[in-house]
């Protein structure tokens, strides 16, 4: 089980100070989820090429070998600047081709995420650990997915910590359990979906990847998911652009929201808000279950 | 001086609590404000003193839970189970109140300003509960005892699997429960809506409420029946 | 006679191993009532047990312990983590919870006294505290059920620790159920329902969903009791090692564990037999989470479901549990299924009252009709007659000292001085589904299936 934290600024001065509001929140979320805490920032697109978040799982890496051997292999500048076991690795290489190298030449590497405007950090220890380890607190951008995680059935290792990312841009925090994770695999491998873990978020991951990869909008996928998605959820999507909040009919898993002009703050319990900026005039509400909700950055 | 502050911002909650519990009623205190609750669970569970509490701000989950004697004003909204079990006494929340409001509540009066979210009044034993607001879904379900009033309106499946206790709704209902069917008010019902509503503070007109009750078709095993189990 | 004739008058009865006449009588009774078949008592199909291990008496490399003058300590404490007042008891066998309406005042009154003899606890079950078992029992663990039956603040103050049920062996899953004819008016009062309708209980609790929100619970009912009372979860097994690392994420202080073939007074009988693993797996999954959460010793575990005699105590300890909870046996030894009972110092046949409920002494299974002839299971004033708190008590005062006996008698046979030293290295199993799910090695191998090379 977990705790879930969003933050979507509207004010473009906000968006220096992204991190700092946010890992206040993260640590009010950790008797919910002591395991292990990840976060996904989105901030301003690349203009070309693709960003790779990176996780080694070791103390330490060596990252700029890495953007060494690309170059030397296949001819294509990249750029990869890391610190202990994560890094960002950018470059203008076809996605598909950049995966591939990298599952052959560092198997043992993990490919958190993928895209132009995500960066995505998740590993085991407490929030306020997590949060240290990668210096939540000076990260800028538009919009944040941040999750707390007490593992349920599956292990406690950094892979299943969410966010769980699907194809570029997307990713998605889980507050929930679900009860049909192992038919839902099972059902989207035969369509070509690779799973990386046995996690049931993920197949809520993959499920909506499928979907969209079917050309749903990200809202139609999320309906579809009522019906086949079995269980009881919260999950905080975030895109490129959006940040989307949805709870199953039951609604027995927590969230609330506040909402000023300047800012959109979602989190499962309202003691992660309680710090926030103006929050006492803040439109403070839980979302309804089986609603779509979306802020766009 | 019969009055205290404790501000959660820098005293432990363990403190208010046992301080409820052991001191307050033999120091004679009849007032006790919490500054900065800032979402903090577990706000004055299990009071048991002729005290009045206000909490400023939002509590979390289970605020005046196990509530006996006392009284507790919650100015801003509530968490999940505000006011769970309690036995007694009065809560009022001046903002909303979350998921299973006033569960298993056997005596008292909780009221709630704004809305309530899911199951409210779940498990009721003989509590009242006051809504000015909406409820939503599986409000009443499986409510044993005890009467609730919703001002707003109702969600889905209001009063699923219903005992004895009686829903009183102005607005609009969503979908009635299992068992759940609207009844013909009498004479006792408006008076029963006119106290609870005077109680709550509030003063709508009770002829503008409908009455919700058990069908009582559940209470025994029935292969005939068709029932849903 | 010519052979023809002789071939006829042979009757040929070739039974079916799917299609028995146990499957004849449950498709019979599913067609003439249209409504599954309820029941009490815990699964009764044969499932891998602690028969199935056996303990590794002193030999040339280990040395025994005489009896009496050379001490073999029972003392055990719940409740260390958090709480302030810990349940200190004299021996590791309690009794689980077992509600009263299920069982007659009687009977909690007869618990209570047996269990204050011996120095150990009883436990409400899915319908509050009764004043009876509050007197007579020194120790008295108070259930926080899905349906809250009863559940109030006062009774709180007044227990010794509190037990959040998220469900039991029987049922995992599965909310409590009464039917009416034992919704007395007494019950009927403490439950808040109309006398005579059948209860029908809630799965889940009212007020949480989730490990999550659990540890928020358990933070309450501390602030309630201002942190003196342990707070116990209680599981029916399932997903157990799961299930038991979040209950302590979420704060237990003592985690019960109840094996599928733990009991019940009234239950669908699918779900009694279908749903749940054997107390022998769900043991050893339960201290494999503790055992990796490093947290063996400072949380406590608490097993049941199917726990007889002595020997099952002694290999429940070995496994790693810290006590063991029993309830189908208490209610053996308070007279369940004995062909007599005593009324007014007379003994009396119970015979003809098994039969008019179509079963017979050994066979009976049916504390959901309240009808029980020997007065345990029922609210019959009548029927609670036959099992007066004197006698009760004293039976299973009886029935607790001699497994209490038989646990110190093979823990010092294994030479322990402390019946919470036996280890699982003092046990091999005997067969290899009780080898393999008990992560034992077959007796005389060194082989565990699925774990180690043969």
């Amino acid at each position: 089980m977990c705790g879930i934290v969003g933050l979507l600024v509207k004010t473009p001065a906000l968006r220096a100070r992204l991190g700092a509001m946010l890992v206040p929140m993260m640590i009010g979320m950790t008797e919910r989820g002591p395991d292990s805490a990840g976060l996904a920032v989105f901030s301003t697109p690349l203009v070309s090429g693709h960003k790779y978040s990176l996780y080694s799982g070791t103390a330490s890496f060596d990252w700029e070998g890495l953007a060494a051997q690309l170059f030397a292999h296949l001819r294509v500048s990249a750029k990869c600047e890391g610190h202990g076991n994560h890094a960002v690795l950018i470059t203008e290489l076809a996605s598909a081709a950049v995966r591939q190298w990298l599952k052959e030449n560092f198997p043992a590497l993990h490919v958190l995420s993928c895209g132009r405007a995500i960066d995505l950090y998740k590993d085991i220890g407490t929030p306020g650990e997590v949060a240290q380890r990668y210096n939540f607190g000076s990260l800028q951008g538009s919009h944040a997915v941040g999750h707390t995680r007490m593992a349920t059935e599956s292990a406690v290792t950094p892979d299943r910590a969410h966010p769980f990312t699907a194809g570029e841009d997307f990713c998605l925090v889980h507050n929930g359990s679900l009860s049909n994770p192992y038919g839902l695999r099972r059902k989207l491998e035969t369509e070509g979906i690779h799973f990386e873990t046995d996690n049931d978020t993920e197949a809520a991951c993959r499920f909506l990847e499928w979907r969209m990869r079917e050309g749903d909008v990200l809202e139609t996928a999320i309906q579809k998911g009522f019906e086949e998605l079995d269980g009881f959820y919260t999950f905080l999507i975030g895109t490129e652009n959006k940040l989307a909040l949805v709870r199953d009919p039951f609604a027995c898993k927590p969230a609330i929201v506040a909402e000023t002009d300047d800012y959109v703050a979602i989190a499962s319990e309202f003691r992660s808000l309680a710090h926030l900026p103006d929050v006492k005039n803040a439109h403070i509400y839980e979302p309804n279950p089986e609603e779509i909700y979306v802020w766009t950055a | 001086m019969d009055s205290m502050n404790f501000d959660l911002a820098t005293t432990p909650l363990r403190d208010l609590n046992r301080f409820l519990h052991q001191e307050a009623e033999a120091q004679g205190i009849k007032h006790v404000t919490v500054l900065h609750p800032d979402g903090a669970h577990n706000i004055a569970v299990g009071l048991n003193a002729p005290v009045a509490v206000d909490i400023e701000g939002h509590a979390g989950y289970y605020a005046a839970g196990m509530l006996k004697h006392g009284e507790v004003t919650i100015h801003g909204n509530a968490g999940t189970g505000v006011a769970e079990n309690m036995m007694s006494g009065k809560v009022h929340v001046k903002g909303f109140a979350s998921v299973s409001a006033g569960a298993s509540a056997h005596g008292g009066l909780l009221v709630v300003d704004g809305d309530t979210s899911l199951r409210c009044g779940i498990s009721l034993k003989g509590g009242d509960i006051v809504v000015g607001g909406s409820v939503g879904s599986f409000s009443g379900f499986m409510a044993q005892a005890g009467r609730m009033v919703i001002c707003g309106n109702a969600g889905d499946a209001l009063g699923d699997s219903l005992y004895e206790a009686v829903i009183y709704v102005r607005g609009t209902i969503k979908s009635l429960g299992a068992d759940a069917r609207i009844e013909e008010m009498t004479e006792s019902d408006y008076q029963a809506v006119g106290e609870l509503l005077a109680a709550a503070g509030y003063s709508y007109d009770p002829h503008e409420f409908k009455r919700v009750a058990s069908a009582k078709s559940l209470y025994h095993w029935n292969a005939d029946a068709n029932q849903e189990y | 006679m010519n052979d023809n004739e002789h071939i006829l008058k042979h009757i040929a009865k070739e039974g079916s191993a799917g299609y028995d006449r146990k499957i004849m009588d449950y498709i019979h009774n599913a067609a003439t009532h249209g409504l599954y078949e309820i029941r009490g008592m815990g699964a009764k199909r044969a499932v891998p047990n602690f028969d199935d291990l056996v303990l590794l008496g002193a030999s040339l490399s280990r040395y025994p312990l005489e009896g009496y003058r050379e001490k073999c300590s029972t003392k055990t404490i719940l409740g260390t983590r958090f709480a302030s007042k810990p349940i200190e008891l004299e021996i590791p066998i309690t009794i689980a919870g077992m509600s009263f309406g299920a069982l007659s005042a009687n009977v909690k009154e007869s618990l209570g006294r047996a269990a204050t003899e011996l120095g150990t606890s009883t436990t409400t079950g899915d319908g509050g505290m009764t004043a009876e078992e509050r007197q007579s029992s020194k120790t008295l663990v108070y259930q926080c059920l899905p349906s809250r039956y009863g559940f109030n603040p006062d009774d709180v103050r007044r227990a010794d620790a509190i037990e959040i049920v998220i469900g039991q062996g029987a049922k995992p899953g599965g909310g409590g159920m009464l039917l009416g004819q034992k919704i007395s008016p007494r019950v009927a009062k403490m439950r808040t329902l109309p006398e005579g309708i059948d209860q029908r209980s809630a799965c889940r609790h009212p007020d949480w969903t989730g490990p999550d929100d659990l540890v928020i619970k358990i933070q309450e009912l501390r602030e309630m009791t201002d942190w003196e009372k342990p707070i116990y979860v209680k599981v029916g097994a399932t997903r157990t090692f799961h299930d038991v690392k979040l209950a302590v994420h979420a704060g237990a202080d003592v985690i019960v564990v109840d094996g599928m073939q733990g009991g019940t007074a009234a239950t669908q009988t699918c779900f009694i037999e279908h749903v749940g693993i054997p107390t022998l797996a769900a043991l050893r999954q339960a201290v494999d989470a503790l055992e990796d959460l490093n947290m063996k010793g400072k949380v406590q575990l608490i097993i049941s479901g199917g726990v007889r005699t002595g020997a099952d105590v002694a290999k429940a300890l070995a496994m790693g549990a810290d006590a063991v909870a029993i309830g189908q046996g208490v209610l053996y030894a308070l007279g369940c299924n004995h062909d007599a009972y005593t009324l007014d110092g007379v003994v009396h046949s119970a015979c003809n009252d098994y039969e008019q409920m179509g079963t017979a002494a050994g066979y009976c299974h049916h504390c959901h009709t309240g009808r029980c002839p020997v007065g345990i299971t029922t609210q019959d004033e009548q029927l609670a007659q036959r099992l007066m708190p004197d006698l009760g008590a004293k039976r299973l005062k009886n029935y607790l000292k001699t497994l209490n006996m038989e646990l110190t008698t093979l823990a010092r046979a294994c030479g322990k001085q402390n019946v919470h030293h036996l280890e699982r290295e003092d046990l091999v199993a005997m067969t290899i589904e009780a080898a393999a799910m008990a992560r034992l090695p077959l007796a005389g191998t060194d082989w565990i299936p699925g774990y180690s090379k043969f």
